[in-house]
């Protein structure tokens, strides 16, 4: 059974169809990259899938539930989390404040609590700032923890974005270029980190330009191109693609 | 409980203490009035400090809440009952201690309503509205938001100037003192004046307190998420808009209790309070004492008031405001209290002072 | 109501409604060009109106309203040079506290200047007795300066932006700053001219009012709150919706003394902002997707 299901995805902006019709399915625990040009609705689609826009049709089922319309903190408390192409780090916050935000949807204290330092939240604070320091161990930069956010290196920035869609817990984890504008060191620090996420039992759905990276880790590909699917399936197949090899690389003109 | 994070509150628990001693024996008591004004105009500023330092909502009509609170305390209790002393209803909040008989500065008996109902009443009153209103304009942004908030104070500054029931442009005064407890009383009585100091500086600490409270929480840090990207904050879980709502009732509720008090204080309220003006210069204080800086915004808010409402500035008051403003904004964007400022000020100083001792050298 | 009663209406309504519209337009030329709201710009009516005054105790009254409407231009440009020139990637919440502070510091050397009393320039043609009868309804020359002064600007700016280079170039940084530096236009100019033109405009407009509302150092206040609601109504950046905001308005002002008490007249005019803000605030001519990606 399909752990996350796109069925019939359409979008427009004015005259332009980003996202037309797209369906397809991943597997629970696989990693499936979504490749295509640039202006493709990759972006797009992730946008759809996680309620930051509305679809004009189309369904979304995560683990058989529709999660059609849901606002983006709804779809992230069905545990589906995500980073942006453009890093969208919390500024004025700090490394380990950005993670603890991650925490925010498996804690609960209130406005009330909060204001009268209540034991409960007290300890709730220490629990969630424990968990978000073992993320930050775990993805190797614990010693950053009190660096502002925004004073990191970009390819710091970027593991920290995931460390924080980590902290949610999810069950599946979608992933906007990660690897973007990372050298060839960083790049192979991400794959390893995606890989290590399927281990944990996430779902993982990448989007990717870089094709080593997609070709190494992911167990299916789906491709888009000007809004449509035109193609899915593992990675041998998708490279021998006619029509997946026309798009990227142009008509040859005999 | 980690007790050193509130070093700060003691500290300023000292300050208050000290003033008052050194006032007292100065016999220069009547200082202690204006303090306490400013003191409640510090209420209003820490809320704005929250909403907009924290969460990032620009909000320029702030003092309509100030004005709300203030307006409900001096209608509920200025209203005489004695024509209808004997009806059921205030026979019943007679007994229950929620009315007062006192003689009024005439010498005529008079009957109104206890204080605490309009407390209640006034937060109540307030916290909804800002609740109503609160929902359709906290998903505006930006310039939209600044202008939706603006129109909004503009509104009720309106209804209170051209309101029969709200006096008009002489609003209310004769204003009852609020008994709290005992012979102590929110009042403008000059033999009171210590006790009303530190009342007002008692509700400046548990504000203080409760609001350093929320921002080193869950809470705060969800608010601060919201300023950073309102985009991810969403994706992470948040439900910013509710987030947003509540910090936004939160500080105009202590706008509210502001406007009640000092409404008692000063024995009276009119639409000034209400004025544009008013809240422009909230907006300015919290903008000036560092934006998200709670005691930067304590500390400006304190010293500026004093200023103004002492008279330092005479006929030039609203000048030196609008060039504070645009003086800060283009030097200082971040708020004049920063850390960074301090260091940029120090590194400058030193570089001075090595110029000095090498052109001593040279002479 | 008689149908002069209802002339009468009307005509003043869109009096005040042209005045509205021609400060919205003042709005949108520095927005389009910077991004900016500039809360100060009731105080270039102020300004121009407070000018032309003085000037007409000893310089004839076109001259009088020609030079004050230079100087207010001019310091529309000298704003420009100290304070916005300095600003680099400012946040919205400082952008608005520096035009409100401008606001503010210019209302107040104002009022220090010139005194808090009510002044006006005299009459156009006639004076405050004359009245046109035009279809029954009676009323001041002045009104039909305002509206032809009014849409004589309107057409001027329009002409302007289209056809000439320098205001093409101001269209192009409108669209996209970076797109138009990179063909050579300089935009610090073009943001220094936008200023001077919405100064210009306000002091001219200032100057047709004057006589009908009176001129006082803080009449700028309401009048741009107006100003802005008009903007907003027609949509943000449009001039042509300016103008129909601005008939709308003035006209809901106009009609509504004939149902609530005077006090609350002002408060018309926000009202209708807020709801806008609401419901829609793209406004009447705006487009959705550009409303919401001028915000920050």
């Amino acid at each position: 059974m399909s752990f996350l299901e796109v069925r019939n995805m359409c979008r427009s902006f004015g005259g332009l169809r980003a996202v037309d019709g797209v369906s397809f399915a991943v597997v629970k625990n696989a990693i499936k990259a979504v490749i295509g040009p640039n202006g493709a609705g990759k972006t797009t689609l992730f946008n759809l899938i996680a309620g930051s826009l509305e679809p004009d049709s189309g369904e979304v089922r995560i683990d058989g539930k529709n999660i059609y319309n849901l606002p983006p903190y709804r779809i992230a408390r069905n545990g589906i989390s995500r980073t942006f192409q453009n890093i969208k780090l919390f500024s004025h916050l700090t490394v380990l404040e950005n993670v603890m935000i991650g925490r925010h949807i498996r804690s609960r204290s209130g406005f009330i609590p909060a204001m009268l330092h209540l034991p409960r939240s007290r300890r709730e604070e220490r629990d969630i700032r424990e968990r978000s320091m073992e993320i930050l161990e775990l993805m190797d930069i614990g010693d950053l923890a009190d660096r502002d956010a925004m004073s990191l290196p970009f390819g710091k920035q970027r593991i920290l974005e995931i460390a924080r869609a980590l902290a949610t817990e999810p069950s599946l984890l979608l992933l906007d270029e990660p690897a973007a504008g990372l050298n060839l060191y960083e790049t192979a620090q991400v794959s390893e980190m995606i890989t290590g996420i399927r281990e944990r039992g996430i779902t993982v759905l990448v989007i990717e330009h870089d094709m080593s990276l997609v070709m190494n880790i992911s167990d299916e590909i789906v491709v888009l191109s000007s809004g449509r699917k035109i193609a899915e399936g593992v990675p041998t197949e998708i490279q021998k693609n006619d029509e997946v090899i026309r798009v990227y690389l142009g008509e040859d003109d005999a | 409980m980690n007790m050193r994070k509130y070093t700060p509150v003691f500290g300023l628990i000292a300050v208050i203490i000290i003033f008052q001693l050194v006032t007292t024996a100065i016999g220069r008591e009547f200082y202690l009035t204006q303090l306490t004004m400013s003191a409640y105009y510090c209420l209003v500023i820490l809320g704005l400090t929250v909403l907009m330092g924290y969460a990032g909502q620009i909000s320029m009509g702030h003092a309509a809440f100030f004005a709300m609170g203030g307006y409900t305390t001096a209608v509920l209790t200025t209203c005489n009952l004695m024509n209808v002393k004997e009806s059921l209803f205030v026979k019943l909040l007679g007994t229950s201690g929620l009315t007062i008989m006192e003689k009024n500065a005439y010498g005529a008996e008079i009957l109104h309503l206890s204080p605490w109902i309009s407390l209640f009443a006034a937060v109540f009153v307030t916290a909804a509205v800002a609740f109503l209103i609160g929902i359709p304009i906290l998903k505006l942004k930006g310039h939209y938001l600044a202008m939706a908030t603006l129109g909004f104070g503009i509104i009720v500054y309106r209804i209170v100037l051209g309101t029969r029931l709200f006096g008009e442009a002489d609003g209310i005064s004769d204003i009852p003192p609020f008994k709290i407890a005992g012979s102590l009383a929110v009042s403008g009585d000059p033999a009171f004046r210590v006790q009303n100091y530190y009342i007002a500086a008692f509700l400046v600490v548990a504000g203080v307190i409760l609001l350093m409270n929320l921002i080193d929480s869950r809470v705060g840090r969800a608010l601060r998420s919201i300023h950073g990207s309102e985009e991810a904050a969403n994706a992470m879980g948040v439900n910013t808009a509710r987030y947003k709502l509540f910090v936004f009732v939160l500080s105009a509720v202590f706008a509210c209790i502001a406007g009640v008090f000092l409404t008692h204080f000063n024995g009276g309220i009119g639409p000034s309070e209400a004025d544009v003006m008013k809240s422009v210069t909230y907006v300015a204080i919290v903008a000036v004492g560092g934006m998200a800086n709670l005691w930067g915004a304590l500390v400006m808010g304190m010293t500026l008031n004093y200023l103004s409402l002492r008279g330092y500035f005479g006929s030039f008051d609203e000048f030196v405001f609008g060039s504070i403003l645009i003086f800060i904004m283009l030097f200082f964007p971040e708020g004049l209290l920063k850390m960074g400022n301090f260091r940029n000020l120090a590194r400058g100083l030193a570089r001075l002072k090595n110029k000095y001792s090498a052109d001593k050298k040279e002479g | 109501m008689s149908f002069e009663q209802l002339l009468q209406y009307v005509l003043s309504g869109i009096t005040n409604g042209s005045i509205y519209a021609i400060v919205a337009i003042g709005f949108n030329i520095i927005y389009n060009t910077t991004g900016i709201i500039n809360f100060a710009q009731g105080e270039f009516l102020m300004l121009g109106g407070m000018t032309a005054i003085s000037l007409s105790a000893f310089l004839p009254l076109p001259l009088a309203i020609l030079a004050a409407v230079i100087i207010t231009s001019f310091i529309g440009a000298l704003i420009d040079f100290i304070f916005i020139r300095r600003l680099r990637s400012p946040s919205v919440l400082n952008m608005i506290i520096v035009t409100i502070g401008l606001s503010i510091t210019i209302r107040e050397i104002a009022l220090h200047v010139w005194d808090e009393k009510v002044r006006s320039l005299p009459y156009f043609t006639g004076n405050e007795i004359t009245s046109i009868n035009i279809l029954g309804a009676y009323i001041s020359p002045q009104v039909l300066w305002v509206l032809g002064i009014s849409s004589v600007i309107v057409v001027c700016l329009g002409g302007f932006f289209k056809f000439t280079l320098t205001g093409r170039s101001m269209r192009a940084c409108a669209s996209n700053i970076t797109a138009a530096r990179l063909c050579g236009i300089n935009t610090k100019n073009m943001v220094t001219i936008s200023f001077m033109l919405s100064a210009a405009i306000g002091a001219l407009a200032g100057c047709v009012i004057s006589p009908i509302t009176q001129t006082q150092y803080d009449c700028g206040t309401s009048l741009a709150i107006k100003g802005f609601t008009v903007a907003i109504l027609g949509g943000l950046g449009n001039s042509t919706g300016a103008v129909i905001g601005g008939i709308i308005i003035g006209l809901l002002e106009a009609f509504s003394i004939s149902v609530l008490p005077l006090a609350y007249k002002d408060a018309i005019a926000i009202a209708i902002l807020l709801v806008i803000l609401f419901v829609r605030p793209s406004g009447i001519l705006g487009k959705k997707e550009a409303a919401a990606l001028k915000e920050f």
